[in-house]
């Protein structure tokens, strides 16, 4: 997959050569080709928008031609897994995770984007996105391990927590696979079932929909035991994705099963404090005192780089990877993943992990 | 002008800051200093909350002009009857890089949009400094310190008398030969800044102390060397001269023209320094005062302010600089109202009579 053709391996040589180094630094070249086409690029892996379609009310499905980059860490990417995707939205780069439908070594990348509300990436993607505009790929992670031995497979799904399922299930179909495949998804109706057509029509998956707020699916209402035998009576590998409720139901049926659930970030502001501070790269943690995690580090005494303290000369920027903090200049409270901090004017509010 | 005719006796409040400027005294209460610090920092809240597409829009426009430039100067270089065209957009694309780009991104200006191409910490740029040191010297030493003498090392950068403060010796007699060459070196002057050859000549430190931050510059300035005067030179075959020339020519234009920029930050008749006696135990609003005090601005237009990297006002950026510059000349309007309002002198002019009062000041300055 994601093969390279000659020209391009030879245009990829001399844009590599030291002399178009020399030439083009201290930027690099990609700063010169990004402006041709925003995709062109050699060292950040990026995607361009191909087809962007609404066949369902409430979500987008696209697929993404890969950049060079892009193309060389996708080809890690196994069916079921996941890979990041970053839009910026009102000059902010925003990075989410999506589990891509594509089967495995697929040229093009497929991802159906389920709105949530108030979801800011979700919202964007959903009401913006077209053929054209160009978004960030990470590096892809596994999710699922596809059993490709087993005989009696159950896949199981909640709205947009499909797009992984069809990856496993495209690329068992692809494979030639001889497992007998049932499928059960469960959508708020019949008109919010995607991929409701191609499943219908893919020989040797017996499929179930069940349809939570409408009814009058193949299966009745939510979740049950019974629905679950009824689509396999007796699996030997089960994946499921979807809300927690429903990966909680299919583990109280069968406890191997392969599970991610999708949980939307909430946040409380009225709750402060209290939380762990883990200084990651250290492998310190601390409680929460509530002081910048400047200071925090010091008194855990740790010497991470540092200037002014007041938030003005960016020395002490630091990658924050998970948990809400606080701006102590503006107030502003954020809780993106993987997001620079400057920690001699933050503090945590809750668990924060520090790569430092 | 109410606050200057404020009556200290008779409210037996103890005016926190008191800074004579020229002929005139500038106080301020304890109060008055936590209301004028709290009006500035509702400014920075209000632009930090209204960060968005505009500021992403802008900087990459300037990317785009900035690249465009350097391609279509670097292009007609290879074709002499172009030479003047040519050596003079790569120029203007050189001030762009260094100014309204590097400078700013590398002051963390639009690390909120999380592009790592436009992230302060990374970013490199097109001069012989290395952009690590430029971070620590200027982001931290002199935004923090400006104007402090003997702490802001920006206050005639280690090799000029720029303050009456800093002790005469027979070394300074030749100030105005020191700052011409500054001048038409500046890019070398920049990148060898953190060196602290002040301290070198003094004895306190040896060149062996320093001994990672020359491999650093040489590192960067090696690459910059290269690409200028030998790869692009030798591309242009037969025309090799001309592209040789018309690059020095456009390092010197770069150079000249932020050497100007710079002096005229922090030197023109007006601008005041502080001891550290002073600024012990700063409160935000001191801090704000030292800034504004310590700074000066250049009138002009639109364009002369893009290619001053809005330097021109060093004020603001003084007060805000991980503000995006391109939005200082709105907040001017605020700020030298609330400087009327407090009694603050706003130093403002041409860059013509500000410059001469730089030179003028280096003049002097080069006698005890």
């Amino acid at each position: 997959m994601f093969t390279q053709t000659s020209p391009r391996g030879f245009a990829r040589r001399v844009l590599r050569s030291p002399l178009v180094s020399v030439l083009t630094g201290p930027h690099g070249v990609d700063a010169y080709t990004e402006l041709v086409d925003r995709a062109w690029t050699d060292r950040e892996a990026r995607a361009t928008i191909v087809t962007a379609r609404r066949t369902t009310p409430r979500s987008v499905t696209l697929t993404l031609r890969p950049n060079a980059p892009c193309a060389r860490v996708c080809s890690e990417f196994r069916a079921g897994g996941h890979v990041s995707v970053s839009v910026e939205i009102d000059g902010r780069r925003h990075t989410r995770t999506y589990s891509p439908a594509n089967v495995e070594g697929s040229d093009l990348i497929e991802l159906t984007v389920g709105r949530h509300d108030g979801g800011r990436v979700s919202t964007f993607l959903n009401d913006f996105a077209h053929p054209g505009m160009v978004v960030g790929i990470g590096t892809p992670g596994a999710t699922f391990e596809l059993d490709r031995t087993a005989q009696r497979m159950l896949f199981v799904s909640g709205g947009s927590g499909i797009t992984p399922v069809m990856s496993m299930v495209r690329t068992l179909r692809a494979e030639g696979s001889t497992a007998d495949i049932a499928f059960v998804h469960y959508a708020r109706t019949p008109e919010d079932a995607v991929y409701a057509r191609e499943l219908a029509a893919m020989p040797g998956v017996r499929v179930l929909h069940g349809y939570t707020r409408s009814g009058a699916g193949d299966l009745d209402g939510h979740v049950s035991a019974e629905h679950l035998r009824l689509a396999q009576p007796d699996p030997d590998a089960v994946y499921v994705c979807g809300p927690p409720q429903l990966a909680d139901a299919v583990l109280a049926q069968h406890p191997g099963a392969q599970t991610e659930s999708f949980v939307p970030p909430s946040f409380d502001t009225a709750e402060s404090s209290g939380g762990r501070v883990r200084f990651a790269d250290s492998g310190v943690d601390v409680e929460d005192d509530g002081r910048p995690l400047l200071e925090q580090a010091e008194a855990a005494g740790l010497n991470p780089e540092s200037g002014c303290r007041m938030g003005i000369c960016h020395s002490c920027t630091r990658r924050k990877t998970t948990g809400a903090v606080k701006n102590l200049i503006s107030g502003v409270v954020s809780t993106a993943a993987d997001e620079d901090i400057q920690i001699c004017v933050t503090a945590p509010v809750g668990d924060v992990e520090l790569a430092l | 002008m109410t606050v200057l005719e404020h009556d200290f006796t008779e409210t037996a409040e103890r005016p926190a800051v008191e800074k004579k400027v020229g002929d005139r005294t500038v106080r301020m209460t304890a109060d008055q200093l936590e209301a004028f610090g709290a009006e500035l920092d509702a400014i920075r809240d209000w632009v930090i909350a209204d960060l968005g597409e505009r500021d992403a829009d802008y900087i990459r426009g300037m990317v785009k002009a900035q690249r465009g430039l350097e391609i279509s100067g670097r292009a007609m270089l290879f074709l002499p009857p172009l030479w003047p065209v040519g050596t003079v957009l790569l120029g203007l694309s050189k001030i762009i890089d260094n100014m309204e780009i590097g400078h700013n991104v590398m002051h963390g200006q639009y690390d909120w949009m999380g592009d790592p191409n436009l992230k302060g910490q990374v970013f490199e740029w097109d001069t012989a400094c290395p952009a690590d040191q430029w971070r620590h010297s200027h982001n931290y030493m002199h935004h923090t310190y400006t104007n402090i003498v003997d702490m802001d090392r920006d206050i005639g950068y280690g090799i000029l008398r720029m303050s009456k403060d800093q002790k005469w010796s027979p070394y300074f007699l030749g100030n105005p030969v020191y700052a011409f060459l500054l001048m038409v070196l500046f890019q070398y002057g920049v990148a060898l800044h953190e060196l602290e050859t002040e301290k070198i000549r003094a004895g306190d430190i040896s060149v062996r102390d320093k001994k990672d931050v020359l491999r650093e510059i040489w590192a960067k300035t090696k690459k910059q060397t290269l690409k200028d005067y030998v790869a692009f030179p030798l591309l242009a075959g037969p025309f090799a001269p001309f592209v040789f020339a018309g690059n020095m020519t456009a390092n010197l234009m770069r150079n000249v023209w932020a050497f100007m920029i710079i002096f005229c930050g922090h030197f023109p008749e007006g601008t005041q320094e502080f001891t550290v006696e002073e600024t012990k135990a700063e409160t935000r609003g001191q801090w704000y005062f030292r800034q504004i005090l310590g700074s000066a601005n250049l009138s002009g237009g639109k364009w002369f302010h893009i290619l001053s990297g809005n330097l021109s006002f060093q004020i603001e950026h003084h007060l805000f600089p991980d503000l995006p510059a391109h939005r200082y000349a709105e907040l001017s309007t605020e700020v030298k109202e609330i400087c009327e309002r407090y009694g603050i002198p706003y130093n403002t002019g041409p860059l013509h009579k500000q410059f001469a009062s730089v030179v003028r000041k280096i003049c002097r300055l080069a006698l005890p």
